[in-house]
């Protein structure tokens, strides 16, 4: 269960974005939507645990993140939430495997060598595991970026922007890679976006144009 | 995967500026342990050499002059003292015993010494082959002049006026080698030694009944006056000349009063080796403290270069580094990353500099003549090494903290949302 509310944050006093409220059970997918400046990146700062908002209140399954220490917090955010961003930023100096396995290790988890294969073969990357970034396509660093992202059975899998920069056919790919690694690790998936093909793959949409927002609970 | 992994693939993926980098402090580094194992062997090899002799009693001139005459041999002597008067010395209350030293003969560089027995006593050497000599014009080997030249027991040696090898030869004195000394890994090694009655006989004007007739190495003439501690102090002897006398005193008390005495009583000098040595590894300190600045100048070189490089890294992996926090890395983490590599070049860089060091100074030792006679090697560990890897490890923290607080600073929203 995910739930935010009453959440403000204002970088500065000019700058306030009132963020609307969420809540979303275990396993549910919602697609946020809005163009730049909308609030988006806020939002999904705020949910990846990376951004404290000013007031408000957030908690995944019963956790009160913003009460958490900054390290708790760090570790919290590397054990319970998935994070596939729009530019992937792979590690360039370690390999695919490493990639990964860097994950887990940074999350303060021991490091499970079955689990990282089997996630990298789930994303049909087991043949690149010793392969450098530099080295894949850039569908194949996307499936890496989101093996990254679950390999620690996360409860919230965050996407930012994933389809900006693909076409059609790759754009539907990568979406129903985020739902099946999702669905797979019984995480919920929250996607934002200001593309409008990926609307139809979702049935609940929170659209951040209105500037009164009243929330959505799925 | 763990922190040593992860900073070792960022050095890895810029190889060649981590190895300029390592190499640059390695020879810093290693130039600092060339001083330090060159001046602390020289150090320990020249106290030692001068270990039991308290004074040594020469002609007036340069103190240092006449300690590394007589007791290292590396310089021409101050000249000679008579042994009448030198034997008033021995006597003297103050005196335990002294050693005399007749000098100023070579054979092929190495130097013949005129002395008794109680100089390779001194050193603690035993004859290794053959017997001590007991008769003028037998002579016994440093080891090091036995197996360079290739000389064995029953060989005849010409003994040439000088230090230098092309000293004029004293074609009719023919000396026996009787016996060959062990190894001590002192100076003993590389002298020739014989009765001070040779050296008197060497230099002796010759009468028409010459004292070598031919090939025979009997020297009847002498035959019957066998050599031993005390018959170079006879009668007969009277108004000779020796080179030096090695003193050890009776009491510590000589130590003030004995060189006062023989400076101003006498028209000889004695010169204390302690003090001398001393005074001599000051003057040369000058020289290794401006080598020593040179090494510093290369180590902080090598702390910019480090630092510079890991500053840049950390401009390239600003994303790596928010990545990692997002990954729930702590910021502790990624200030231990960056540190550990800075440690990791600079460790790297200290353990190539100390094996470097040690390469060049047994290289140095084994090339040059100079060297060989201090026994100079590469392969001791003396105990300033330890604070080398200390100083390599403070270098790779000094050079890192820097960037690694940048890394402990990563605004992780902030830089994300850069993109």
């Amino acid at each position: 269960m995910i739930s935010l509310q009453n959440c403000v944050h204002s970088y500065n006093r000019e700058t306030v974005v009132n963020l609307p409220d969420i809540q979303l059970e275990s396993g549910g997918n919602l697609l946020v939507t809005g163009l730049s400046g909308s609030g988006k990146s806020t939002l999904l700062h705020i949910l990846a645990g990376i951004l404290n908002p000013t007031q408000g209140a957030y908690q995944i399954n019963g956790t009160d993140v913003l009460s958490l220490s900054e390290s708790g917090r760090d570790r919290f955010r590397g054990t319970h939430i998935g994070i596939v961003y729009q530019q992937m930023h792979l590690i360039q100096s370690l390999t695919v495997a490493d990639n990964i396995r860097i994950a887990r290790y940074m999350a303060g988890l021991k490091g499970d060598q079955q689990r990282v294969k089997d996630v990298c073969k789930t994303l049909d990357i087991g043949n690149k595991l010793n392969s450098y970034p530099d080295e894949l396509s850039q569908g194949q660093k996307q499936r890496v970026a989101i093996a990254r992202a679950v390999v620690n059975d996360p409860v919230l899998l965050l996407a930012d922007e994933p389809t900006s920069s693909l076409d059609d056919l790759r754009s539907e790919n990568v979406i129903s890679l985020l739902k099946e690694s999702a669905a797979i690790s019984g995480a919920s998936l929250i996607v934002s976006t200001h593309d409008s093909r990926v609307k139809k793959h979702f049935e609940n949409v929170l659209d951040l144009e209105g500037t009164e927002q009243n929330g959505v609970a799925v | 995967m763990n922190l040593f992994k992860l900073s070792y693939s960022y050095l890895r993926r810029r190889a060649l500026n981590s190895l300029l980098n390592i190499l640059l402090l390695s020879f810093g580094i290693a130039t600092i342990v060339v001083l330090l194992l060159f001046s602390y062997q020289l150090e320990e090899n020249l106290y030692s050499n001068a270990e039991g002799v308290d004074a040594v009693v020469g002609a007036k001139g340069s103190p240092i002059q006449l300690i590394l005459s007589g007791i290292f041999h590396i310089d021409s002597p101050t000249g000679n003292i008579d042994l009448d008067e030198a034997k008033t010395l021995i006597r003297n209350p103050m005196v335990e015993s002294a050693i005399p030293l007749a000098l100023g003969d070579n054979y092929r560089g190495h130097r013949i010494v005129g002395t008794t027995k109680a100089y390779p006593d001194r050193y603690g050497s035993e004859i290794a082959e053959g017997v001590f000599w007991h008769r003028p014009f037998d002579v016994v080997l440093g080891a090091d002049v036995a197996e360079l030249e290739g000389l064995s027991i029953g060989d005849t040696i010409q003994s040439s006026h000088g230090f230098a090898e092309e000293g004029m030869t004293h074609q009719d004195s023919d000396m026996t080698v009787v016996g060959i000394l062990d190894d001590t890994g002192t100076v003993l090694d590389r002298l020739i030694l014989t009765s001070v009655e040779t050296m008197w006989g060497i230099h002796a004007p010759h009468s028409t009944t010459d004292q070598h007739e031919g090939n025979d190495h009997d020297h009847a003439g002498e035959a019957e006056s066998d050599i031993t501690e005390t018959s170079y102090l006879s009668e007969e002897h009277s108004g000779e000349q020796i080179t030096a006398l090695l003193v050890s005193y009776r009491n510590p008390l000589a130590a003030a009063q004995f060189p006062r005495f023989v400076n101003e009583r006498t028209s000889m000098q004695a010169a204390a080796p302690a003090i001398e040595i001393t005074r001599l590894l000051n003057l040369l300190g000058v020289g290794l403290d401006a080598i020593r600045v040179f090494a510093y100048v290369l180590i902080l070189a090598s702390v910019l270069g480090i630092f510079i490089a890991l500053l840049n890294s950390m401009k390239e992996r600003k994303y790596d580094l928010a990545i990692m926090r997002s990954l729930g890395g702590t910021r502790l983490k990624l200030f231990a990353n960056v540190l550990l590599e800075g440690l990791m070049i600079s460790l790297a860089g200290g353990l190539l500099g100390i094996a470097l060091g040690h390469l060049a100074v047994e290289l140095i030792g084994q090339s040059f003549a100079e060297a060989r006679q201090f026994a100079v090697t590469g392969f001791v560990l003396i105990p300033g090494e330890g604070w080398i890897i200390a100083l390599a490890a403070g270098i790779g923290l000094l050079s890192s903290v820097v960037p690694a607080i940048q890394a402990y600073n990563t605004d992780i929203a902030y830089t994300l949302s850069k993109t």
